[in-house]
């Protein structure tokens, strides 16, 4: 988790976390890249409509805005990779801008997963995360649902790692 | 909120408020709620974003949770399409309307 040091926001992972967060960081940079599937509900959610009720407004906005923000999503997602040691434990110090993008990053990858794992208003992560162990301690569901809950825990720790907005 | 009763007076006369016609209507961006966003940090990007302070981006952020959305700015088409791009880039769901 996150701590603040010397005007930098400084964490050291453990080996698996350096392992979840690059997997979980290239993950959200193929989905970018692998020629975007727009019927993909997490593509919906990362580029939302912006005119709901008017399709053909929000394609052409859409249009002229999405490449771009598309590269600031892919950016953000490769400031964690390029902050995080290859392999093994480390430590990570993030200036400013960096620990924004790790921020955005890090939303980006949580957004993608909550949409994936159909999380809603009311649910009870540590409840859903109970009944995935029951039914199978092995499955992909526990991991996703337990690397999902240590997204939220650690970006909480980086905003409150950050210095106060003026 | 408690406090003062509000002085008896007789209403004075106001001019009639004509309709605004749709066109000259302001556009606003709207943040809808979802499940996934931490309040913390919804609260931050508003800060962040349109430099609010704390206390008006938490109750913004308070109205986007408790009412599903909230009207987090208003003016001209072009700057709220650019708002909502923006709040995109954070991961917040933005849309724009008339106001």
């Amino acid at each position: 988790m996150f701590r603040r040091s010397g005007g930098q926001c400084v964490a050291t992972f453990a080996h698996d976390e350096v392992r979840v967060l690059r997997k979980v960081a290239a993950e959200v940079v193929g989905l970018l890249t692998d020629g975007m599937d727009h019927t993909d509900p997490v593509v919906g959610r990362l580029f939302p409509d912006i005119y709901p009720d008017r399709p053909d407004d929000s394609n052409e906005f859409r249009l002229y805005t999405e490449g771009d923000l598309k590269t600031a999503k892919i950016d953000q997602a490769g400031a964690i990779l390029a902050a995080l040691p290859d392999e093994g434990e480390g430590e990570v110090r993030l200036d400013g801008e960096a620990a924004e993008a790790w921020l955005r990053a890090i939303n980006d990858a949580r957004l993608a997963m909550g949409t994936r794992l159909d999380i809603h208003a009311d649910t009870d992560l540590a409840e859903e995360l109970d009944d995935a162990v029951l039914k199978d301690p092995g499955s992909s569901r526990v991991f996703q649902l337990s690397v999902y809950a240590y997204l939220g825990y650690l970006q909480e720790s980086l905003l409150n790692a950050l210095p106060e907005i003026k | 909120m408690g406090g003062m009763a509000l002085p008896q007076v007789a209403p004075v006369e106001t001019p009639e408020i004509e309709e605004v016609p749709a066109e000259d209507r302001p556009w606003v961006t709207i943040v809808w709620d979802d499940p996934v966003n931490l309040m913390s940090y919804v609260t931050w990007v508003f800060q962040k974003l349109f430099g609010y302070s704390k206390e008006r981006a938490e109750r913004l952020m308070m109205d986007v949770h408790t009412k599903g959305k909230a009207v987090v700015s208003t003016g001209a088409r072009e700057r709220m399409e650019m708002d909502a791009n923006q709040l995109h880039g954070y991961g917040l769901w933005a849309t724009v309307d008339r106001a």
